[in-house]
C-alpha cells in the first residue's frame, strides 16, 4: 500500500544526484595509488640515507674532541682526534663564497627586476640559466686555468671559495629575482606617489618587503655549496692539521675529508671518521635550514 | 598650500596606443573636481598623468602642458620626485608598507626624504591620522603593523601617509571602489574635510559619490573599442548632473549608456 502510494508520488524523472559511478572510483583509486607510490619513491632513498649516516656516524659525532679537535698528528688506524679542521674549512670557504656571491646576485635581480629592459636584460637571464646549469667539476677546473695557470696564484682554500661562487650565483640571482618580482607593483607606486626616488624605494620598501624570502635563498644556497666536492678536490691540498689562512696552505673541509680518508685510510677507523663527518655536515647543513627559517620568519612582515 | 592645476591639451599614449585626446581642463585650489565615466575612458590615466606617475608603466609617454601655478610640471628642467612630492596620490585599492609599523607608514615619506627628529615625526604622525579621521582608532597600536587594519581604515591609512607629506595637491583613483558603505561614508566625510587645505581630484565609478563630494565634475567617454578616451565636458556638479549640455553625459548620468 505504500509502495504504492510513492511510486505515485515519485516524478517520472530520475534524480538529479546519483552516487558515484563504478568507473569513477577505480580511476580515484590508482591515481591515489600513484600518488603514494610517488611518495615513497622520494622519501624511501631520503630516510635510507638520513637512517644509515645516523647510525653509522652517531657514535663519532657524540663524542666532544669531534668537535675540538683536528686529526693533526694521527695516524689511519689512531682512534680519537675530531674533523674541527674541515668544519672551519667548510664554512669558511662557504663563508667568502657567499660574501662575493651574495651582493653582485642580489644587485644582478634588482637590475633584471627594477631596471633590465630589452637586450641585455635578456642576455642576462640567458647567462644565469647556462651558469646554473654548469657541472660543480667545470666549474672547478675553469677556475684552475683562470686562477692557478692563468693568473699564477696556488691552490688554496680561497680558490676553492672562487669556483662556489660560480655555483652559487644562479641560485641566487633566480631565487632573489623570484622574491622581488613578487614584491606588488602597488607599493613601488605608492612610494613613488610619496616623492620617494626609485632607489630609495628598491632599498626601503622593495627589498625589506621580499627579504624573508631572499634571505632563505641565501640560506639553502650557501647549505648547497657546502656540500660540494668537485672544487674541493681540484682547487686545494688535504691537510689533517687546522690551517686558518684561507689564502694559503692545504686546507680541509669535510667533503675533501671524507674523500681523503676514503682513499689513504683502508682501516675501520678510516670508514668510522668517513660516516662520521657525513653526519657533521648533514647536522651543519640542517642547522642552516633551521637557521634560515628562523631568520625569515623573524624579517617577515607581520599581520598583528 | 592648495594650488590650481590647468591641464591644456593633454595626450597621453602607451607605446603607439593614443589612449587619451586632447584633454583641456581647469582644476581651481581647495575644491574637489570628480573624473566620472565608463571603463576604458581614460579617467584614471588623466589622473595619473597629473602626477607623472602616468611614465611608470614603461613605453608610456604624454604630451601637452599640465600646470601647477603656472609651472609646466612636464618641463624639461622638472624632476618627477619633486612633482609626486607636491602632488599626492591615493590608490584604489590600499597599499601600506606590509614591513612598517602603522607610524612608520604614515611618516614613511618624510623618513625616506632623511627627516630623522623623532619628536617631530610623531608630531606629523598624530597630525596626518588626526585628519584621515583614523587616531582616535589606532594611537594606541602605533607600532602594531599596518596591514592588521581593516580594509577602510588601511585606506585611510594611506590618505594619512598621503597628506603626512603636506602636499598641494591630493589625487584619488577610485579611493572607496574596494570599501563597505560605512567606510566609503567615512571617507567621503574626510574627502569633504580635506577640501579646506588641498585641491583635490577624484576618479570614482558611483555616481552618487561624485554629487556628494565634488564641486565639479568631469565626464569623460570613448567613441568605441581600441578608440582614444576624451573630456566630453566639464561643469559644476550641480549643473553636470541635472542639467549637462552634452547628451551623451545626459544618458550616462540617467543610466541609459551602453
Amino acid at each position: 500500500m505504500t509502495t504504492a502510494t510513492l511510486d505515485v508520488n515519485q516524478p517520472a524523472t530520475p534524480p538529479a544526484f546519483q552516487h558515484l559511478s563504478t568507473g569513477r572510483r577505480v580511476k580515484n583509486g590508482i591515481a591515489t595509488a600513484l600518488v603514494w607510490l610517488a611518495f615513497l619513491v622520494a622519501v624511501i632513498p631520503l630516510v635510507w640515507v638520513l637512517v644509515s649516516v645516523l647510525a653509522r656516524g652517531a657514535h663519532m659525532v657524540a663524542n666532544a674532541d669531534w668537535w675540538q679537535q683536528s686529526l693533526g698528528g694521527l695516524l689511519g688506524d689512531d682512534v680519537g682526534g675530531g674533523v674541527y679542521h674541515a668544519i672551519y674549512g667548510s664554512l669558511v670557504q662557504s663563508l667568502m663564497c657567499a660574501v662575493i656571491a651574495v651582493p653582485i646576485g642580489l644587485l644582478v635581480a634588482i637590475y633584471l627586476v627594477e631596471y633590465g629592459r630589452g637586450r641585455l636584460a635578456k642576455a642576462t637571464t640567458f647567462m644565469v640559466d647556462i651558469l646554473s646549469g654548469v657541472p660543480s667539476i667545470v666549474a672547478a677546473l675553469f677556475i684552475y686555468a683562470m686562477w692557478i695557470t692563468t693568473l699564477g696564484f696556488n691552490r688554496s682554500g680561497f680558490a676553492v671559495s672562487l669556483a662556489l661562487v660560480l655555483l652559487m650565483l644562479p641560485v641566487v640571482v633566480r631565487s632573489s629575482e623570484d622574491m622581488l618580482r613578487l614584491v606588488p607593483d602597488e607599493l613601488r607606486e605608492a612610494s613613488y606617489a610619496l616623492g620617494i626616488p626609485k632607489w630609495k624605494t628598491i632599498v626601503k620598501i622593495v627589498i625589506p618587503t621580499a627579504l624573508s624570502g631572499i634571505l632563505t635563498g641565501i640560506m639553502l644556497a650557501l647549505a648547497r655549496v657546502m656540500g660540494e666536492t668537485a672544487p674541493v678536490l681540484v682547487l686545494v691540498g688535504y691537510s689533517g692539521y687546522i690551517n686558518y689562512d684561507l689564502f694559503s696552505g692545504e686546507m680541509a673541509s669535510l667533503p675533501l675529508l671524507m674523500n681523503s680518508e676514503r682513499v689513504s685510510n683502508p682501516s675501520p677507523i678510516g670508514t668510522d671518521r668517513i660516516w662520521g663527518a657525513a653526519l657533521t655536515l648533514v647536522i651543519i647543513i640542517a642547522l642552516f635550514n633551521l637557521a634560515a627559517t628562523l631568520l625569515s620568519r623573524l624579517v617577515a612582515p607581520k599581520k598583528k | 598650500m592648495a594650488k590650481r592645476i590647468d591641464v591644456k591639451d593633454l595626450n597621453i599614449y602607451y607605446g603607439k596606443f593614443h589612449a587619451v585626446d586632447g584633454v583641456t581642463l581647469s582644476v581651481p585650489p581647495r575644491s574637489v573636481t570628480a573624473f566620472i565615466g565608463p571603463s576604458g575612458c581614460g579617467k584614471s590615466t588623466v589622473l595619473r598623468s597629473l602626477n607623472r606617475m602616468h611614465e611608470v608603466i614603461p613605453g608610456a609617454r604624454v604630451e601637452g602642458d599640465v600646470l601647477l601655478d603656472g609651472q609646466n610640471i612636464y618641463a624639461s628642467a622638472v624632476d618627477p620626485v619633486q612633482v609626486r612630492r607636491t602632488i599626492g596620490m591615493v590608490f584604489q585599492r590600499p597599499n601600506p608598507f606590509p614591513t612598517m609599523s602603522i607610524r612608520d607608514n604614515v611618516v614613511a615619506g618624510l623618513k625616506l626624504a632623511g627627516v630623522r627628529n623623532k619628536s617631530q615625526l610623531d608630531e606629523v604622525a598624530e597630525r596626518a591620522l588626526r585628519g584621515a579621521n583614523l587616531w582616535n582608532e589606532v594611537k594606541d597600536r602605533l607600532n602594531r603593523p599596518g596591514g592588521g587594519l581593516s580594509g577602510g581604515q588601511q585606506q585611510r591609512l594611506c590618505i594619512a601617509r598621503a597628506i603626512a607629506v603636506r602636499p598641494d595637491v591630493l589625487l584619488m583613483d577610485e579611493p572607496c571602489s574596494a570599501l563597505d558603505p560605512i567606510s566609503t561614508l567615512a571617507i567621503e566625510d574626510l574627502i569633504t574635510e580635506l577640501k579646506k587645505d588641498y585641491t583635490i581630484v577624484i576618479v570614482t565609478h558611483n555616481m552618487q559619490q561624485a554629487a556628494r563630494v565634488s564641486d565639479q565634475t568631469a565626464f569623460f567617454n570613448l567613441a568605441g573599442v581600441g578608440q582614444p578616451g576624451r573630456l566630453v565636458e566639464i561643469d559644476d556638479t550641480e549643473k553636470i548632473f541635472s542639467n549637462p549640455t552634452q547628451k551623451a553625459t545626459e544618458d550616462y548620468i540617467s543610466g541609459r549608456f551602453g
